[in-house]
């Protein structure tokens, strides 16, 4: 794909939340269908983009429902009928749109989906971990997740480019408040994306059935078609990087080059942690880190490429591991896995900082939990 | 509509209504987990002529409204039709509910076989009182919830109910229904043989004794209720034949008198409340 207008690096700096970065992301994208319901700490993503359609800015139909799962139901119809679309959840949004998730998916439409990252109950806890995007592993979605609200803007505009060319829908992850409600410097590159394409859309006269009852091995097959192009869609994601902001890719990485030494993150909370490797760096210690920015497809090619010494810090769990240790490891590679910031709990540069002198010096267990 | 040589029962309502479809121009079919889908064929072939999206369980009146939303913006002219039943307006009440407040431009059609069919006849909110189910196997203890009524609550643009016995009521509603817009209800009684039990043949017979018998009242509302032609006489009780022949049925076999008596007065009540609206 090309997109135009996204050469020069001259767009207008504002500043701006990651959710304000993404709802002026929306609006370049030009959506047709937005449908949403409020969540904290989502809802200012939807706030502003009902403020833009309200005011004649962003033309799109704006379809206020009553549950997350009409939400991803009400876009699920509208891309079948052949519509840009987009919604934002968090959290138990997130949890309540789950089935529709997995249909829009298997159904190979193209869709794009802000997720405000926070913790799932119980018990209540309004801030940020992971467990919520997480869960979306398995459905076939590409998963994005942003550090900044310039990669937020970014990622966003490209979820549009990357979903519509492999027929796959998008959700980009935002942390809970670190992210979602602080104001960073974003500069808007007024992006011109390509029309709307998708594989099939389904209109009056036409006599056919989409998602019938399968017998044999029709949904096996789909289950596989889709796997194998959720791994394609890495080429995509790898070949627009350039057109939307270089961030890297699948991964960042970060002070990596002659390490020995790395640390496996994702997210908002990765820019405490660089500043403890940082940190550590001046001290004369050969550590980096790889940045996940990509959940699905999983950068398996990056993980080994890594030195020996690996340490996965989660914020997410399964079980008494941590998911992405888990993912990482399935790559072939040992970790050491710690499990931390879970319902918001504070990780600051010196718990970072204390962490990985404990990792460098060999004294962290296989598994442990931050608290 | 529907092609000859499906997959539905023997006697089967539904795909008699499915036939109705023709009178709908440009139709788009959303259909949920029900008889319904099975009905309109498995994959890869169809026994729809008309395109169909099969949707999960909830999500019918939802997908639907994106559908009609995205046809609106992308000047596609079609008539987007919300095909439930089989307790689809019990797990997607909340999206049904919804969609009827905004208006959204799409006809709903109901096809209500008074039970989740499709999985076996448990009991749904639409099953009569004392109706036996795999779920209510001495006969339901609550009454069944009246759909059409708390529709036109809603303001909706058109609300009507019908009968597979009454096929010409049933067509004219349907040709009301599309010559309008915005949100078009319609609750079709729907008697199914197996799950009610009574003989395949029977099945429209079935539908006229609940019109007849005052079971089921044919309505519509398009701003202002009114009886249907059909089934107007029906609102006095002299009538009316008497309810024990509408009741001869597998599922209403274990009733004593006094439990019929009662169902009566039930079915006096359903009668007095909504002519209230008129």
């Amino acid at each position: 794909m090309r997109t135009e207008g996204n050469r020069n690096d001259s767009g207008i700096k504002k500043l701006l939340t990651s959710n304000e970065a993404i709802a002026e992301a929306v609006r370049i994208a030009k959506p047709d269908v937005i449908a949403a319901y409020p969540i904290t700490p989502q809802s200012p993503i939807v706030e502003r983009l009902a403020e833009m359609v309200g005011s004649g800015e962003l033309d799109a139909s704006f379809v206020r429902v009553e549950s997350e799962h009409s939400a991803m139901a009400v876009i699920h119809g509208a891309a079948t009928a052949g519509a840009r679309v987009f919604t934002a959840t968090s959290s138990h949004g997130l949890a309540y749109m789950f089935e529709m998730c997995w249909w829009i998916a298997g159904s190979r439409l193209p869709a794009v989906m802000a997720v405000a990252t926070r913790s799932i109950g119980a018990p209540w806890n309004i801030h940020g971990d992971h467990t919520d995007i997480m869960s979306l592993r398995d459905t076939g979605w590409i998963i994005g997740m942003a550090e900044s609200a310039q990669e937020a803007f970014d990622m966003t505009l490209q979820a549009f480019a990357v979903s519509e060319e492999v027929n796959i829908p998008f959700a980009v992850g935002i942390d809970a408040f670190t992210m979602s409600h602080t104001a960073e410097v974003v500069e808007i590159r007024d992006v011109r994306l390509p029309e709307r394409r998708q594989a099939y859309r389904i209109l009056p006269g036409m006599e056919v059935a989409v998602n019938a009852v399968t017998v044999g091995d029709a949904r096996m097959r789909a289950r596989y078609d889709l796997a194998v192009d959720l791994e394609k869609s890495a080429e995509v994601i790898e070949r627009t990087d350039n057109e939307f902001g270089s961030h890297g890719g699948l991964v960042e990485k970060y002070r990596l080059e002659d390490a020995e030494y790395a640390v496996v993150m994702a997210g908002g909370w990765c820019g405490d942690a660089k500043d403890a490797i940082d940190m550590l760096r001046d001290e004369g210690v050969k550590i980096g880190m790889l940045r996940l920015r990509f959940i699905r497809p999983f950068p398996e090619k990056a993980v080994k490429g890594l030195p020996s010494e690996i340490l996965v810090v989660d914020r997410a769990n399964t079980g008494i591991r941590g998911i992405l240790g888990i993912e990482t490891s399935s790559c072939g590679v040992e970790v050491e896995n710690v499990v931390a910031g879970l319902g918001g709990l504070d990780v600051d540069v010196d718990n970072f900082y204390r962490l990985f002198r404990k990792f460098v010096d060999g004294k962290l267990e296989k598994v442990e939990w931050l608290i | 509509m529907i092609l000859p040589g499906n997959a539905s029962c023997q006697g089967c309502p539904i795909s008699i209504v499915m036939r109705c479809l023709d009178e709908i121009s440009n139709p788009v079919l959303a259909i949920p987990a029900s008889c319904s889908t099975v009905i309109a064929g498995l994959h890869p072939k169809s026994a729809m002529k008309v395109p169909v999206v099969h949707v999960p369980f909830p999500s019918t009146l939802a997908v639907a409204a994106g559908l009609s939303e995205a046809y609106k913006r992308l000047g596609v002219k079609a008539n987007v039709v919300a095909w439930i039943g089989d307790g689809a307006a019990d797990i997607g009440f909340a999206a049904l509910s919804a969609s009827a407040a905004r208006k959204d431009d799409l006809i709903t059609i109901v096809v209500d076989n008074e039970a989740y069919m499709n999985t076996g006849t448990q009991a749904s909110l639409s099953t009569f009182w004392k109706a036996k189910t795999t779920t209510s196997p001495t006969g339901k203890t609550e009454e069944r919830r009246n759909l059409a009524l708390i529709m036109l609550a809603h303001k909706a643009d058109y609300v009507a109910t019908a009968s597979v016995g009454y096929i010409k009521d049933l067509r004219r509603k349907f040709r009301r229904a599309e010559e309008m817009k915005g949100f078009r209800f319609l609750q079709i009684h729907t008697p199914c043989p197996p799950g009610w039990k009574f003989p395949s043949e029977k099945t429209v017979e079935v539908a006229r004794k609940a019109v007849m018998s005052g079971a089921w009242i044919l309505w519509e509302y398009d701003g202002k209720l009114r009886l249907s032609k059909a089934g107007e006489k029906y609102a006095l009780k002299e009538n009316r034949i008497p309810l024990e022949d509408y009741l001869k049925q597998g599922r209403f076999s274990h009733l004593s008198d006094e439990e019929i008596r009662e169902l009566e007065q039930k079915i006096d009540e359903d009668w007095e409340l909504l002519l209230r609206f008129s």
